[in-house]
């Protein structure tokens, strides 16, 4: 449905996206996450059609965005980060606009838009003026005229930002029922929001993708190795010294002690290795005390905080 | 055209209910109202001394003594007016960030520039159809000639096109809305000026000058006298500017500044 291949942008000597590739399948929700100013939205902008690429190709619902960029925007319904809507047009009257621009046939507008307004829950907003909405409300009504044409593909730019919790948990339950029966492409710089929304995320940060997975391949795949967590009672020093022993264990941390002689160590080992018993075993053979056996996983926030710094680490190697 | 047609309206829609409008037309309304009824009073003056005197009767007629002076001092409110029509067309979009939605719906740039250029060239219309009392007043209490009266109609209205041609131009520079009307109203009383320095100029510029001018071409309607190459004139200045609007949301567009 979307594929983007070598995508560069320059704002004059600024290169906001380069050599952006990535695919989006049929039907698929995908997220696109990055820290501010990642090119996030330029990589949007581009998908739409509101401006061309200064290199590379993008072909969105099968036609391309610099060749045939009317019948792109023809499939496409695209919300931009600010949701700029006109103030002092009532709802039904900018919905009416948007249906006549997207060439929806007049005898079907008035359907269609009360269609749209109940699928984004937001039909006892119609006769109300645009600029008397609340932030939540602004933003159904800028999914409504997104979907007016029927796209095949929504493109949102950061579809959730600056709405309060309850709005927020709204809004992605909406763009995942959304998402049923399209092809959706999200922004965002909050972490949490694509392991709830998406099925497969794009990370970019200083507008290069560094990373394209399901988020809990990511969680996976980034891990060195299994973390494991334990606790024991036992004299602190040798039980670190007998647990480094143990076959497959990479390394070993001691937390801070406790006062009843029970201290924490955090176990890395390499990915694979089943040490789990063979610790256990070496804890019960030394007649210590294990309180806590356990396997901790990456967040997808520490995937995406040790994707972003590793690019940069790697970046100043480099230079 | 569809595309054009939605533009066009919801554009028209805005003019409706904002005060700019309202406030132009009045405004336009009541100076060429007064210009209108200072000169037909003169008029009736002259007039009426010339009844007195016959010997001053000859080559008095109103077209000359109220139609033509009234053409000529619309045509001058229309240079600090029409800038003020033009000025939101694009900026506003610009400033609101609405125009990023525009340009993403399936129009062509063209379509959009040629929607909101007709909203304001409607509300034009409609301002130039309100001042038709005074010559209506004229044809009751009198006997104009109608040649001039519909040769300067005619260009009044061509005039008034081009200057809003060049005021939406002007307004797709910018996000400001004062900027584009300053920059419009600048480059109007520069067209309508240039003729002025020909004495001074080099023979070539000499030449061409008077017929860059807009007054120069202005002056021939509301003589009575429609000249192809006057049509001309203003139809090339209404596709020039409306055509380099075009280039120019293409290249803001590949610069990523629209
Ligand atoms: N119109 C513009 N002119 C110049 N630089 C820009 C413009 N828009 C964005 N940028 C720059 O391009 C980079 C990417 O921006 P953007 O795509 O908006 O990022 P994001 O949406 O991920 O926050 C940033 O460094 C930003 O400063
Ligand atoms: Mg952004």
């Amino acid at each position: 449905m979307i594929e983007v291949e070598g995508l560069t942008k320059f704002y004059g000597p600024v290169r906001a996206i380069e050599d952006v590739t990535f695919r989006v399948e049929k039907g698929e929700i995908v997220g696109f996450l990055g820290p501010n100013g990642a090119g996030k939205t330029t990589t949007m902008r581009i998908l739409a059609c509101f401006m061309p690429p200064t290199q590379g190709r993008a072909v969105v619902a099968g036609y391309d965005v610099l060749e045939q960029p009317l019948e792109v925007r023809r499939r496409v319904g695209y919300l931009p980060e600010n949701v700029p809507l006109y103030p002092d047009m009532t709802v039904t009257g900018y919905l009416q606009f948007v249906a006549e621009v997207k060439g929806v046939p007049r005898r079907l507008r008035k359907q269609k838009i009360e269609e749209v307004l109940e699928a984004c829950g937001a039909t006892e907003m119609a006769g109300r003026l645009i600029s008397r909405l609340s932030k939540g409300y602004r933003q159904r009504v800028g999914l409504c005229q997104a979907l007016l044409n029927d796209p095949e593909v929504l493109i949102l730019d950061e579809p959730t930002i600056g709405l309060d919790p309850r709005q927020i948990i709204e809004i992605r339950q909406l763009i995942k029922d959304l998402g049923a029966q399209r092809t959706i492409i999200l922004s965002t710089h909050i972490l949490p929001e694509v392991s709830m929304t998406c099925q497969r995320v794009i990370i970019i940060n200083e507008g290069r993708i560094v990373a394209v997975d399901t988020p809990g391949n990511l969680q996976a795949g980034l891990q060195k190795g299994a973390q494991l967590v334990l606790q024991v009672r036992g004299p602190a020093e040798a039980v670190e010294r007998e647990l480094r022993r143990v076959a497959g264990v990479v390394e070993v941390r001691r937390q801070e002690a406790r006062g009843d002689g029970v201290c924490s160590f955090v176990v890395e080992c390499d990915r694979g290795a089943e040490v789990q018993e063979e610790l256990a075993a070496a804890v019960v053979r030394n007649q210590w005390g294990l309180r806590e056996l356990r396997a901790t996983g990456l967040t997808l926030e520490d995937v995406f905080i040790r994707l972003v710094t590793h690019e940069a680490h790697e970046e100043e190697a480099a230079a | 055209m569809r595309g054009m047609y939605a533009v066009f309206k919801r554009e028209l829609k805005a003019y409706l209910f904002s005060p700019i409008a309202y406030v132009v037309m009045t405004i336009f309304l009541v100076i060429s109202g007064y210009i209108f009824y200072s000169n037909l009073a003169i008029f009736s003056i002259i007039s009426f001394q010339a009844i007195q005197q016959p010997q001053f009767a000859s080559g008095l007629n109103v077209s000359e003594g109220v139609v033509r002076p009234l053409f000529g001092d619309m045509g001058i409110i229309l240079v600090f007016m029409a800038p003020l029509l033009t000025m939101r067309l694009f900026a506003e979009e610009r400033k609101s960030g609405t125009m990023e939605l525009l340009l993403t719906f399936p129009l062509r740039d063209m379509e959009i520039i040629l929607g909101k250029f007709f909203a304001a060239l409607v509300i034009y219309l409609l301002m130039v159809a309100a001042t038709a009392v005074y010559p209506i007043l004229l044809l009751v209490f009198g006997e104009p000639e109608l040649g001039p009266l519909i040769a300067g109609y005619l260009g009044l209205i061509l005039m008034g096109a081009a200057f809003l041609a060049l005021g939406t131009w002007a307004s797709s520079l910018t996000e400001n809305q004062i900027v584009a009307a300053v920059i419009a109203f600048g480059m109007l009383l520069l067209f309508w000026i240039i003729g002025w320095a020909t004495s001074l100029a080099p023979p070539l510029l000499r030449q061409i000058l008077p017929h860059v001018s807009i007054i120069e071409h202005y002056g021939n309607f509301s003589k009575g006298v429609i000249a192809t190459h006057d049509l001309l004139y203003y139809l090339l200045f209404i596709g020039f500017f409306l055509f380099a609007n075009q280039i120019g949301l293409e290249s803001r567009k590949w610069r990523g500044r629209v």
